[in-house]
């Protein structure tokens, strides 16, 4: 789970025939349902969220949602105008005018513009059909503005741009089929340049967009009342920030209250299965690589995903209603007294998902300095690749009585003490940066708060379904490698045909020669063997954990978690979520940073600070627990 | 509305900052005294000459507030909002639809 799902697409060689259609931009403001029509026209999965800068690198698709599968649609990050303010308008229009290696440049455009708010959007009309590709308007979210008494002349506005305008609704699917008419038309049959008026500055482009839109007679929705009336309880001076708290704390305590059940019904069914298994097995080595190896170390992470997927039903919900903008703004005072930008706090709470797509989407911030300190503290927020060791640490040693009534368990409190602890890190962090060798003025925060929706079923499960493979994906590739990997140096060297005592493997022997480093923290030698492993990713200790432990004779017939309370003291155990709440153990997103940061400077030192941090916490932690407790 | 605001003496239009509009008060947009490239960011949000903006209300902690302009709700710090100037409805210059 440690990146999002890659989406590969072969892009057709060979020359272009004359006047046909082969690839379509996709093209629009921000936040004005591109990528729910980018998923509906491809058939592809791309995370939609209620707020504005989801997309912020172009992907590419086949057309196969309208059974067009021979042509390559490219949606591009939402931009206000061709005129780049910031890294993803730049992208945009770099695409747009064939300039972006690898990609293909488009034949024809589709723009894309929020009818609830065309007035404005129109203002990114003018420069792209002045680019002079083949250009099919499609006004979204048409029923809702009709809806809500807005009306527009499309055939006025048709004339008026010299082109193509359809009425769409990408969630609900309607419109589709002007885009099949459109794109299986010969280029020239629809390519018309437009005359436009000379232009230059954005008052100028307002001046025209504002006299298109009134010679179309469009009319501007009334402004959802429920919206009003929600924030005027969520944005409540009292209220609000109460309200921020509760729905914080909701959502812990049912990861364990709800998901804990679910969690334990599937471990019965995964141990029962591997049971099954290993009977029909021939007693030896093979039935030990594949069910003490292999199967203890794969179910050993399995068993997680239940609660993982109920953390991601709660935070779908908030990131699609529309809360989470609420969110940012209720947080932006926080976040000034660090002296972070106010737009850092959205990549910051996508980070509990993944620090990839949340440093991807750091793009949004327009000034440099701020965007790297951003980049640098995202890892410090609790991704969902740590979820499993908490809850395994938590199960194993925090006893589950309540603390503030039945509103709030010990359990679900160490777990949000655990995603404070990172935010701290994370805040802290940036304040250093800021003050050091990042300082820079403040740029200015402009959030667009959008209208509450109403999540769907469809998107919500879409996400899950998404999460749910990478997670299970995951564990299919990197964890099974790994734990293949272990089980062999735990089986060698063999003497006289017989396998030695873990102790005595090749791991056994790695493990206690760098024991002396951890046995500070409180660790033993299967930790550290753990430590080194998740290197690669957070999530691959409880594998490697599972795999050691349960090739050991003294734990192997226990239960990890129990194994684990037989091995670890409490002082040890903390430690070690302490050290995982802090270290860097992700080399997806070391890459990532390389990439974005387009140095190896920024990782280095973001991997060494982050190490070293873990490691002198994790040592308090273990120092003081054993001392007091 | 807008009793916030002193009268303009005849022939003059007094500008004032957009952090000093009140909840619920509603005035015209006459400039923004900002670098060029947030200049642009904000009038691509709406914040344009002539536009009309209201002050919709403060985030709990007093700072930023959020602003209705041209159909959206746009969030902004008191420091952004203090450098957009802003005059009063009926003040002269003639407001173009919008």
């Amino acid at each position: 789970m440690s990146c999002c799902t890659p989406v590969s697409v072969e892009i057709p060689a060979g020359p272009r025939s004359a006047g046909k259609i082969r690839t379509i931009a996709l093209v629009g403001p921000p936040n004005s349902g591109k990528s729910t029509l980018f998923n509906r026209l491809t058939g592809l999965r791309q995370k939609v969220a209620n707020y504005p800068g989801v997309t912020v690198e172009q992907r590419i698709g086949k057309l196969s949602g309208i059974g067009r599968s021979d042509l390559i649609l490219i949606d591009l990050p939402g931009i206000y105008s061709l005129n780049s303010y910031s890294e993803d308008a730049r992208v945009a229009v770099d695409v747009l005018k064939g300039m972006m290696p690898g990609t293909p440049s488009p034949d024809a455009v589709l723009l894309v513009l929020d009818s609830m708010h065309l007035s404005r959007q129109l203002m990114l009309a003018g420069p792209v059909l002045a680019l002079g590709l083949p250009t099919l308007i499609l006004l979204n979210m048409t029923d809702v503005m009709e809806a809500r008494n807005g009306e527009v002349d499309s055939l006025a506005l048709a004339q008026e741009l010299r082109a193509p305008v359809a009425k769409i609704s990408a969630t609900r699917g309607t419109g589709m089929d002007a885009i099949s008419i459109f794109v299986a038309r010969k280029t020239e049959q629809i390519h018309r340049p437009l005359e436009l008026p000379i232009m230059g500055n954005a008052a100028s482009y307002r001046q025209w967009a504002t006299g298109v839109s009134t010679r179309t007679k469009y009319k501007a929705p009334l402004s959802s009342e429920t919206t009003r009336r929600l924030d005027r309880v969520l944005l409540h001076r009292a209220w609000g920030p109460l309200i921020f708290l509760a729905v914080v704390v909701t959502l812990f305590q049912a990861v364990f209250t709800l998901g804990q059940p679910l969690s334990d019904g599937f471990q019965a069914l995964l141990d029962n299965a591997g049971m099954r298994v290993g009977a029909l097995l021939p007693a030896g080595w093979i039935q030990s690589l594949l069910i003490d190896g292999v199967w203890k170390g794969v179910s050993a992470i399995l068993v997680f995903l239940p609660q993982i997927l109920l953390l991601f039903l709660f935070i779908g919900v908030l990131e699609d209603s529309g809360y989470l903008a609420r969110a940012a703004l209720i947080a932006d005072r926080v976040m000034r007294a660090i002296g972070l930008n106010g737009k850092a706090f959205i990549p910051l709470l996508s980070a509990y998902a993944c620090a990839v797509p949340a440093i991807m989407s750091t793009r949004t911030i327009e000034n440099k300095r701020d965007r790297f300190a951003t980049i640098l503290v995202t890892p410090f927020m609790t991704c969902s690749a740590r979820i499993p060791i908490y809850l395994l640490i938590i199960a194993a040693f925090i006893p589950n009585r309540p603390v503030l009534g039945a509103f709030l368990g010990m359990r679900a409190a160490v777990m949000l003490g655990l995603y404070l602890l990172g935010f701290v890190a994370a805040l802290a962090t940036a304040r250093l940066l800021k003050s050091s060798i990042l300082k820079a003025s403040s740029a200015p925060f402009i959030l667009e708060l959008p209208q509450y929706r109403l999540p769907t079923l469809r998107s919500l499960g879409l996400r899950l379904l998404d999460r749910a493979k990478v997670f299970v994906k995951q564990a299919g590739t990197v964890i099974l490698a790994v734990t293949l990997v272990l089980w062999l140096l735990s089986h060698i060297p063999t003497h006289g045909g017989m396998f030695p005592q873990l102790a005595d493997s090749w791991i056994g022997k790695l493990g206690q020669w760098i024991e002396p480093v951890i046995r500070p923290l409180g660790f033993n030698w299967k930790i550290g063997i753990g430590l080194l492993t998740s290197v690669l990713a957070r999530e691959v200790i409880v594998g490697t954990l599972g795999t050691l432990y349960g090739g050991d004779p003294a734990t192997g017939n226990m239960t990890l978690q129990a194994a684990i309370r037989h091995d670890l003291q409490l002082g040890g155990a903390i430690a070690l979520v302490v050290y995982f709440a802090l270290a860097m153990q992700c080399t997806s997103t070391l890459a990532v940073v390389k990439r974005e940061t387009n140095s190896w400077k920024w990782p280095a030192v973001q991997f060494v600070y982050m190490t070293v941090l873990a490691y002198v916490a994790a040592l308090a932690t273990n120092q003081i627990i054993t001392r007091f407790f | 509305m807008n009793q916030a605001i002193p009268p303009t003496p005849v022939g003059m239009i007094r500008l004032m900052a957009l952090s000093k509009l009140g909840i619920g008060e509603e005035a015209v947009v006459s400039r923004l005294d900002l670098p060029e490239d947030v200049q642009y960011h904000l009038m691509h949000m709406g914040f344009v000459p002539e536009a009309r903006v209201t002050a919709l209300r403060r985030a709990p902690a007093g700072d930023p507030t959020v602003y209705a302009i041209d159909g959206l709700e746009i969030a902004l710090r008191r420091d952004t909002a203090d450098a957009i100037r802003i005059r009063q409805v009926g003040d002269a210059r003639p407001v173009p639809k919008s």
